[in-house]
């Protein structure tokens, strides 16, 4: 369980999180959303214990982050949005420190690091130096870092960045493994639909804010406006445009003339448009399709973010 | 119990250190630096007494002359291993993941001193041969060689954490690398000056001479304090005792200079220590 309780970080004048609250289950996979400079990385510092809250606090499985640090490390692991690697260190060596640097015994880091280079599909590149690793074999290294201890909760800060789509497929596999594994993420990304797909949960973020927490089909219903209508008919275009027209509810309308489709913005409840529906069909349009556009993440962060550019 | 003891920092920083092909031309070029000076000395030495050949008394002052250069090469280098230690693992995004990690700060800080330390010891080792060219001679007793090496390591350590200190607190290694030598210099350098400063104004006692001259000057413990903590000037009352005589005599302080060395080398180690370890974690509240 992770809660967060009015969590603000100041840095001058500057807000970068204000009165910030959230709780998270156990095993939930979480997704940040927002712009750029919302606070997620400043959210995700202040639970890896390197920033302090200037005021408000967060507990991990009941230890707080402000109070009890050690503590805290030793639960999480850690992926940074930019991080750096040591040169000069073969994989099998940079896992072999941080696995020390956790304190995980010489015997066991030799039957762990094999192992979490093959989740991470690197056993290929086990004695290669860290340094000359593409981006993307680095990030999935980091990654097989910050699972060396076996944490609880994962909080990964943009880990699919700058990855090609095959890497960021395979990046998904993984997370997929460790949430089967029970773990905890929480993960931020500017690539919506993979969150979608990946994520219990998604929390939205803007300058500082929560703008909303919740199941990733009710945030998208949450933050869904006007809903967009198409309908196809066999034909009668005309007809049925000139039926449309007269609904209180219906505006925008368009037409596709090559597809025989009319699309227009629709304002009426669920119930209305069951009788919109009837309605068309009992005046003869040959209506054979209707359907409600889906918006997906991608929308709903632009509609969301939208203020933060204005 | 074994993880007490064990600092992954430290025996990562010396894998590193002793792959790195920088250590390695850095010890070449100790030890060349080094053999140049006393080769320059024992020629220019041997030309100026005619004999071409080496005494005891004279094996002796070569004993010296290697002793006081070493000291100035070792405190000239501690800078550059140290002042980096943790700024550059800002610069290159490595701290925020080993802030992560279960180790204390503690631990990281003495993990980066020791290997640093290391690589010193390395070097003053690597010397060592000329000094067996000195013991072939005679001259010069083992309890002087371990005293100076002692010194040595007690220079160095307290430059070393100078250098982790500043590392710490700055953002920036060019920084740290100055404010460093900045450090080392004021310690080699300008505590003699102060020194010498000090004495001449001890001197002339506003002018008007209450001690006949050549009499027991009046004493001036600040003046006493700047010859105490120059590492030169204790390398040279360790060497001749009758220096340390001088410099009671001068002072009117014949407290032995090497206890205020000690003192004073071990009172900046622990507090340069104390602030980098407190500052390692600034932005968390509690840290260890
Ligand atoms: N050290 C700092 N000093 C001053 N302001 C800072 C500092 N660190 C972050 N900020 C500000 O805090 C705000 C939040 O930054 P944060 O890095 O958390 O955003 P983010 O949501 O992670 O953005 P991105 O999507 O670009 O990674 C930004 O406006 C940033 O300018
Ligand atoms: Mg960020």
């Amino acid at each position: 369980m992770i809660e967060i309780k009015g969590l603000t970080k100041k840095y001058g004048s500057f807000v970068a999180l204000d009165h910030f609250e959230l709780s998270i289950g156990d095993g939930v996979v979480c997704g940040f959303v927002g712009a750029n400079g919302a606070g997620k990385s400043t959210i995700f510092s202040i639970l890896a214990t390197l920033l302090s809250p200037t005021a408000g606090d967060a507990t991990i499985h009941g230890k707080s982050v402000t109070r009890d640090p050690a503590e805290i490390r030793k639960v999480i692991g850690y992926m940074p949005d930019f991080f750096g690697v040591y040169d000069q260190l073969k994989a099998d060596e940079y896992l072999d420190f941080y696995g020390a640097s956790y304190g995980i015994p010489a015997e066991k880091r030799k039957v762990l690091i094999p192992e979490l280079l093959e989740l991470v599909n690197l056993t290929d590149k086990r004695y290669e130096y860290v340094d000359l690793l593409s981006r993307g074999m680095k990030q999935r290294l980091c990654l097989a870092r910050s699972l060396i201890h076996d944490p609880k909760v994962l909080i990964l800060d943009e880990p699919a960045s700058g990855l090609d789509p095959r890497a960021r497929v395979e990046m998904r596999d993984i997370l997929k493994h460790l949430k089967s594994m029970g773990k905890t993420i929480l993960i931020s990304s500017h690539i919506l639909p993979e969150l979608s797909e990946m994520c219990d949960e998604i929390v939205v973020i803007d300058r500082g804010k929560l703008i909303a927490h919740g199941h990733v089909e009710s945030i998208q219903a949450q933050l869904q406006g006007d809903k967009r209508i198409k309908v196809k008919v066999v034909d009668q275009l005309d007809a049925a445009r000139a039926f449309f027209e007269e609904d209180p509810f219906i505006s925008g309308i368009e037409l596709q003339e090559d597809k025989k489709e009319i699309s227009f913005t629709y304002k009426g409840s669920d119930e209305e448009q069951v009788e919109l529906l009837r309605k068309a069909l009992l005046s003869n349009i040959p209506v054979y399709s209707l359907n409600v556009e889906e918006k997906d993440l991608e929308d709903v962060f632009m509609a969301i973010t939208k203020g933060a550019y204005e | 119990m074994h993880q007490r003891f064990s600092n992954p920092v430290l025996m990562k920083e010396l894998k590193l250190r002793f792959r790195a092909f920088k250590s390695f031309s850095g010890l070449m070029f100790y030890l060349i630096l080094l053999f140049i000076f006393v080769g320059g000395f024992l020629s220019v030495y041997t030309q100026f007494t005619g004999t071409g050949f080496f005494r005891p008394s004279e094996s002796f002052i070569m004993f010296s002359v290697i002793s006081v250069l070493q000291m100035a090469l070792v405190m000239f280098i501690t800078p550059g291993l140290t002042a980096g230690a943790i700024s550059s693992e800002r610069e290159k995004q490595t701290l925020n993941i080993l802030l992560t990690t279960t180790q204390s700060s503690t631990q990281i800080i003495i993990g980066k001193l020791l290997s640093s330390i290391a690589f010193l010891i390395l070097l003053l080792i690597a010397g060592l041969p000329l000094y067996s060219i000195v013991f072939l001679f005679g001259g010069v007793s083992p309890t002087q060689l371990i005293t100076i090496f002692l010194f040595y390591l007690l220079t160095v350590i307290a430059i070393g954490s100078i250098g982790i200190m500043f590392s710490t607190i700055t953002k920036k290694t060019i920084v740290s690398m100055i404010a460093t030598y900045g450090a080392m210099i004021f310690l080699g350098a300008v505590t003699a000056f102060f020194f010498f400063v000090g004495f001449s104004l001890d001197r002339i006692p506003g002018g008007m001479p209450t001690t006949p001259i050549g009499g027991p000057t009046p004493s001036s413990p600040i003046t006493f304090f700047w010859a105490a903590i120059n590492p030169g000037a204790l390398m040279l009352t360790i060497l001749f005792p009758e220096m340390g005589n001088e410099l009671a005599n001068l002072t009117n302080i014949s407290f032995p200079n090497w206890i205020v060395y000690l003192i004073f080398y071990s009172l900046i180690t622990v507090i340069c220590l104390f602030i980098a370890i407190r500052k390692l974690r600034a932005n968390m509240r509690h840290n260890r």
